[in-house]
Order: C-alpha cells, then sequence, then structure tokens
C-alpha cells in the first residue's frame, strides 16, 4: 500500500507519538501577524521561553494595517499598539519581519508562496484559518490558535492529530468564465461547510493540474471553509516552475536536489484515502454566495433555494439567512443591487486575480452608487500589477486603488461597510458581519465577477460581458 | 510554567447556545480582536448577537435573566460550533465569559484544539440527546449540570447522558497534560534531529 503526501509529510516531521494519540509535528514554516501573536509572545516572557528556531519563523502586518496611507502612528491607536507590539516582539525574540518598509509586506498568505518561503513537503503553521492556502504548493499547511503560536515559537513543534485524507477530483476542463474561485464554492456547496471536518482534502484532477499556483492557492485557501482543515495539492511542474528563483526557494545550485526531494513526497498511485469525491469541472458555473456562510452559494443563473431543498440540519441556518439577508426563498441571485465591491484577499489577492478583474474593469465604469476598492494581497503584488498598468485601468474605472493588506476581508482596519451594505467581495467568508459592519452583506463570488458587479451596480454574469 | 491542573469534571449552570454552524466571527467580531490581551474579552462574547448598533440588549440568552448564574457555566450548542477563523479570542471570550465547558453534537477542528489548550473540554453528546438536553435546561434552567469526564457523561437533574471525548485530550485533561508546551519541550535533542533529517532546513545544501 502507498503513501498520500499527507502520510509522508507526517512521516517525515514526527518527532514522536504521544502518549495522547497526537503527534509531536516538527512545524518546518511558521508566520506570524499581528493579530494572533502579541498574546504569545506575552506567554513566551512570562513562561521564561526563548524560540529555537528564530529562522523558521517569519511575521508580517496585514489584519490592521490602513490600505489608504502608511503614515505612523495610525488614526486607530489600537491598531497602532498592535503594530508596536509586533516590531517590540519580532526584535526581542530575533524574529524576521517584512513590516511596510521591507517591500515584501503583504498578506501572509501571499507573501509566503511569493518568497518562495512556502516549499513543497514542508509542515506550514500560522495563526490564522488560511493558512490552508500553502497547501497549494504541496506543503501540509493549517491554522493555529494563540496557545499554539506559542508552542511552534517555544519548540518548533505542535501536538495534533493526524487528520483523515478525502481526495477531490475535478476532472474534465472549467469553461470560459469560471474561475478557481467557483471550483472551490462549488465543492464547499456541495460537501458542506462541517463535511470536511477532521480530513484534509487532497485536490486533484485534470482542472487542478492545469490550474497555475495562483489557481491552487485560491482552492486550497479555502478548504477551512469547508471545515477541512487543510488542503493540499501535489507538487508537480508547475509547482517546481513556480518556485524556481525565488526569493527563499533553493538556490539555483541545489534546485535539482530539491525538486527529487520535492517529487518523492507526492502521493503514490496506491496510497490510501479515506473516501474520494469526484467532480465535473464542466458542470462548475460562476457561483455566488446568497446566504450566511461560503456553503449557501448557487450558480449566478439559480435561484436562491427553498427551504424544503436542505437537509434538516442545515434549514435553520437557511432560514436565518434569508432573514439577514433579506432574501427570499426563490429569487434569482443575478440583478442583486450591491453597494461595495472589494477584490482582494489570501483568497483572490494576487496578480493574475487583479489581471481577471482588470480585463473586466476596462469595459465599463463603475457603477455611480457602488464604492469600488482594489486591494493587491502584497506589495510584490501591488508591484507587479503597476508595471503593467494595472492600477490604471482600475483607477479609470473607477476603482480605488489601495495599498495592501487584508482590508475588508474581516475590515479590522479602516475598511468597512456601514449598515445594511451589499458587498460583492472576493473573499472568503461571508459570515454575519464579517466585513465589519454587524448587519453587513457579503456576497462571495471570483475577482471577475466583483468586477462585473461593480459596473452593473448588480449581480451579473461576467461570462456575458466578456462576449 | 503552570502548575499542572487537572479536569476531572466540570460544574455549573447550563446556557444553551442554539444554532448550526456558529463560526467564531460570531462569538467575538473581529474588531475586539484589536487587543494585545486577551483579558477583557468576556465582555464582546457575542456581542453582536446580544446588543444591537446603540449597546441596548436584544434579550440574546446569555443576558436572559432566566439564565443569570454566577460561578462556571457549561455552554450547550448544536453542530460544527466555532467554525471559520482560527481565533483563540473565541474560546478565550467564552472562558472568561464564564464557560468553562461545552456539551454540543460537533466542534470545528481548530476550535476544538483552542478549547483543548485552555482546559476546556468540549464533549460530544448525540443529536437527540442534545436536543432533550436544551429543551430540559430551557423549561428549568436554575439547576447545576455537571460534565464528569471520568464517567464520560453529562447529568441535569438526575438525568444522565453519555458524551464522547477522544480519548487522547481525556486523558491530556484527566492528568492535566492539556498545556502542550511543557511536553513538547521534554524532547528537545530529537527535534533537532528531526529538524537535521528534513533536507530543506539546510536549504538541500547537504
Amino acid at each position: 500500500m502507498g503513501k498520500s503526501l499527507l502520510d509522508k509529510v507526517w512521516e517525515a516531521h514526527a518527532v514522536r507519538e504521544l502518549p495522547s494519540g497526537q503527534t509531536q509535528l516538527f512545524i518546518g514554516l511558521h508566520l506570524v501577524h499581528e493579530v494572533t501573536s502579541p498574546q504569545a509572545f506575552q506567554m513566551m516572557r512570562e513562561q521564561n521561553l526563548s524560540v529555537p528556531f528564530p529562522d523558521r519563523t517569519f511575521a508580517t502586518v496585514d489584519h490592521i494595517i490602513p490600505t489608504d496611507t502608511r503614515q505612523r502612528p495610525y488614526a486607530d491607536t489600537q491598531a497602532e499598539g498592535m503594530m508596536s507590539a509586533i516590531e517590540h516582539n519580532c526584535r526581542e525574540f530575533g524574529i524576521r519581519f517584512f513590516d511596510a518598509s521591507s517591500g515584501h509586506q503583504g498578506i501572509v498568505h501571499v507573501l509566503g508562496p511569493e518568497l518562495g518561503l512556502t516549499q513543497p513537503g514542508m509542515t506550514v503553521a500560522c495563526g490564522d484559518s488560511h493558512t490552508s492556502t500553502h497547501g497549494a504548493l504541496g506543503a501540509v499547511a493549517f491554522g493555529i490558535g494563540t496557545s499554539q503560536v506559542r508552542d511552534v515559537l517555544a519548540t518548533q513543534c505542535l501536538a495534533i492529530q493526524r487528520p483523515k485524507v478525502r481526495r477531490i477530483d475535478v476532472d474534465g476542463a472549467l469553461r470560459a468564465g469560471v474561475y478557481a474561485k467557483d471550483v472551490t464554492l462549488h465543492i464547499i456547496r456541495r460537501l458542506g461547510v462541517k463535511g470536511g471536518v477532521g480530513y484534509a482534502y487532497e485536490y486533484a484532477g485534470t482542472v487542478l493540474e492545469r490550474m497555475t499556483m495562483e489557481e491552487r492557492m485560491t482552492v486550497c485557501n479555502m478548504s477551512i471553509e469547508g471545515g477541512a482543515r487543510l488542503g493540499y495539492v501535489n507538487p508537480d511542474a508547475t509547482t517546481f516552475k513556480y518556485l524556481r528563483g525565488r526569493e527563499f526557494a533553493p538556490s539555483a545550485e541545489h534546485f535539482d536536489s530539491a525538486v527529487i526531494w520535492w517529487a518523492s513526497m507526492v502521493s503514490d498511485a496506491d496510497a490510501p484515502y479515506h473516501d474520494v469525491v469526484r467532480f465535473d469541472g464542466a458542470e462548475i458555473a460562476p457561483t455566488v454566495t446568497w446566504g450566511i456562510n461560503p456553503g449557501q452559494a448557487i450558480g449566478v443563473d439559480e435561484r436562491i433555494p427553498a427551504p424544503e431543498s436542505f437537509p434538516a440540519d442545515e434549514r435553520e441556518v437557511a432560514e436565518d439567512a434569508y432573514e439577514y439577508m433579506d432574501f427570499k426563498p426563490g429569487r434569482a441571485i443575478r440583478g442583486t443591487r450591491i453597494d461595495v465591491a472589494f477584490i482582494g484577499s489570501c483568497t483572490n489577492g494576487r496578480l493574475s486575480d487583479l489581471r481577471e478583474a482588470a480585463k473586466v474593469a476596462r469595459r465599463g465604469h463603475v457603477a455611480p452608487h457602488v464604492k469600488a476598492l482594489v486591494v493587491p494581497g502584497s506589495q510584490a503584488v501591488a508591484h507587479a500589477a503597476e508595471a503593467e498598468g494595472l492600477h490604471e485601468i482600475f483607477i479609470a474605472a473607477g476603482f480605488e486603488w489601495r495599498l495592501p493588506g487584508c482590508s475588508m476581508c474581516l475590515a479590522m482596519n479602516p475598511d468597512k461597510l456601514v449598515g445594511r451594505e451589499v458587498c460583492a467581495s472576493s473573499s472568503n467568508r461571508n459570515f454575519k458581519g464579517r466585513q465589519g459592519s454587524p448587519s453587513g452583506r457579503t456576497l462571495l463570488m471570483s475577482p471577475a465577477m466583483v468586477a462585473a458587479a461593480a459596473l452593473e451596480g448588480a449581480v451579473v454574469d461576467v461570462r456575458e460581458m466578456l462576449k | 510554567m503552570s502548575e499542572l491542573q487537572r479536569i476531572t469534571h466540570v460544574t455549573g449552570r447550563p446556557i444553551p447556545l442554539r444554532g448550526n454552524d456558529i463560526d467564531t466571527d460570531r462569538i467575538i467580531p473581529a474588531r475586539y480582536m484589536k487587543a494585545v490581551t486577551f483579558e477583557g474579552m468576556g465582555q464582546y462574547a457575542f456581542y453582536d448577537a446580544r446588543f444591537d448598533a446603540d449597546g441596548h440588549s436584544k434579550g440574546h440568552v446569555m443576558d436572559d435573566p432566566r439564565f443569570e448564574a454566577k460561578g462556571p457555566r457549561v455552554a450547550l450548542v448544536n453542530k460544527n460550533f466555532g467554525c471559520g477563523s482560527s481565533r483563540e479570542h473565541a474560546p478565550q471570550a467564552l472562558h472568561r465569559w464564564g464557560i468553562k465547558a461545552i456539551v454540543g453534537e460537533s466542534f470545528a477542528d481548530i476550535f476544538f484544539g483552542n478549547c483543548v489548550a485552555l482546559g476546556i473540554p468540549c464533549v460530544t453528546a448525540s443529536e437527540a440527546d442534545m436536543l432533550y438536553l436544551m429543551l430540559a435546561v430551557e423549561e428549568d434552567p436554575a439547576h447545576d449540570l455537571t460534565v464528569d469526564l471520568q464517567g464520560m457523561q453529562v447529568t441535569y437533574r438526575d438525568k444522565v447522558y453519555p458524551i464522547t471525548l477522544p480519548a487522547g485530550v481525556r486523558s491530556q485533561l484527566l492528568e492535566g497534560t492539556w498545556d502542550a508546551t511543557r511536553t513538547l519541550l521534554q524532547v528537545q535533542q530529537q527535534v533537532r534531529q528531526t529538524a537535521a533529517r528534513l533536507p530543506y532546513v539546510s536549504g538541500f545544501r547537504r
């Protein structure tokens, strides 16, 4: 019997099996941001702990950073406090910090891959649930809490239960106007927001094989929205090519031996899976969420489902969603008026996302009643986009071109919805209050669909705009 | 490092928090995470479900006088509780509000692990038992509920409900080894050996 990538990575990083049945797992890359780390550093001080592997942790600032100005001190004194804390903590514990002056600042899940810090066969942990993103490179990557951030700082290890592995095959080919975001929303819609609890998702099939690294990141990013703490794609030639020449990737001299090891971590043909789920890529439409969790999603041509169409344990959440969103079952999602359009986040804030959105944006102008924001995922993404003139396309079309950060994905900075506003968003969560207004409403969709909605002032089918 | 704290049982007044797929943004809205300590998080637990924009109570169960009690509390929840963001602020807020154990149908992975790290048992009961238990509590909330990790049962008003908890987590709580740092620090030499075997740690130079 062969082994899956998860099995191989787990065994290579297992320090020992613990009496609890958990594994003491070595963490190859630890990423830190300002929101979930200050208490961990404080615990380190209180417990008199030091960092044994300081060069395996990297920090940046993304959640609270304003996207309009980088002037210090920040207007928000709490944000300024968090920024000062991470600066101080990184200095004190000898951790490399990519701040706004480094040229490398950005959303932690954008910069890990883009700097070549994330590599195949690694274990990656970060105090952020979207750490699953890094699985796109064939890493075993998952989110942790703050006490576990302390554990990784202090020991470079975690005590953790090995997950079951579900392979998700997406075969066939995607239709034009259908993107990686639609693939992941479709999977979550079908398998549910709790379907993946206890699982790692191994994404495979021709659709995933043909995807670029950035598209795979979008899919892996949202594994957690389906309940799976981690998701990954087996590394292949696309992965190796992506990594070559990146700042923290193995040097040219050692790259070939790296590729040999990376390739050895790929799932064997006879690897065991707990189960296998198959999707046909051709059946996936541009997908939009209508409710209060990412599983409440439909094709843009569909109508909001009736309560009877849900299994019993999802019906109450659906009823809650109709009320919160003020949407009635049977209503078309297309034509839903929006107030705000947000393009960015660790799900869809990379260069290829901005390119796809710009292809739409260049066809018109943002509707007068819509506030539209484009927030690049990192300084490197912003720089590359500006070199191509994408920012000019967005600005000419009436979008605001902002500085990198998490921004309106979770609205810990000044970018927030107001009141009952409806936001077409390329982010990952449509939870109640997620975008900063306790009564604000979020419709998740691909960046191209967000750009199309911004121009139209309402949800539209991007395929028609691209004709 | 803190003293070992063994958790064999939790007794306290129950508080039903109904609903499937309750995410951690709902347990603690992100705007209350802009603090460098967890102190004071308790007052923001379920804030937007409890208070309107002017800070007036919406009559949430956590503010219902019928469910008011001093001392430790035990939350009763449904399926996939704590999904979404990995924020430890969520269990920290619940813990500081008074919740020392949670009984539910199922829990999200990261939330469950964060609770273990704080010594909050998240135990699972069947859907039918949760239905019955929540109704029993809502009908007459003024009694203590006990979560017994040795006998693996919940008791409320003389009725007993079987519960489950992964054996490893149960032993960590019973033995007081739920705070993992101490355990992980025991084998630093082995950690260095594991690192040395991983070719990427040396940049594939060996």
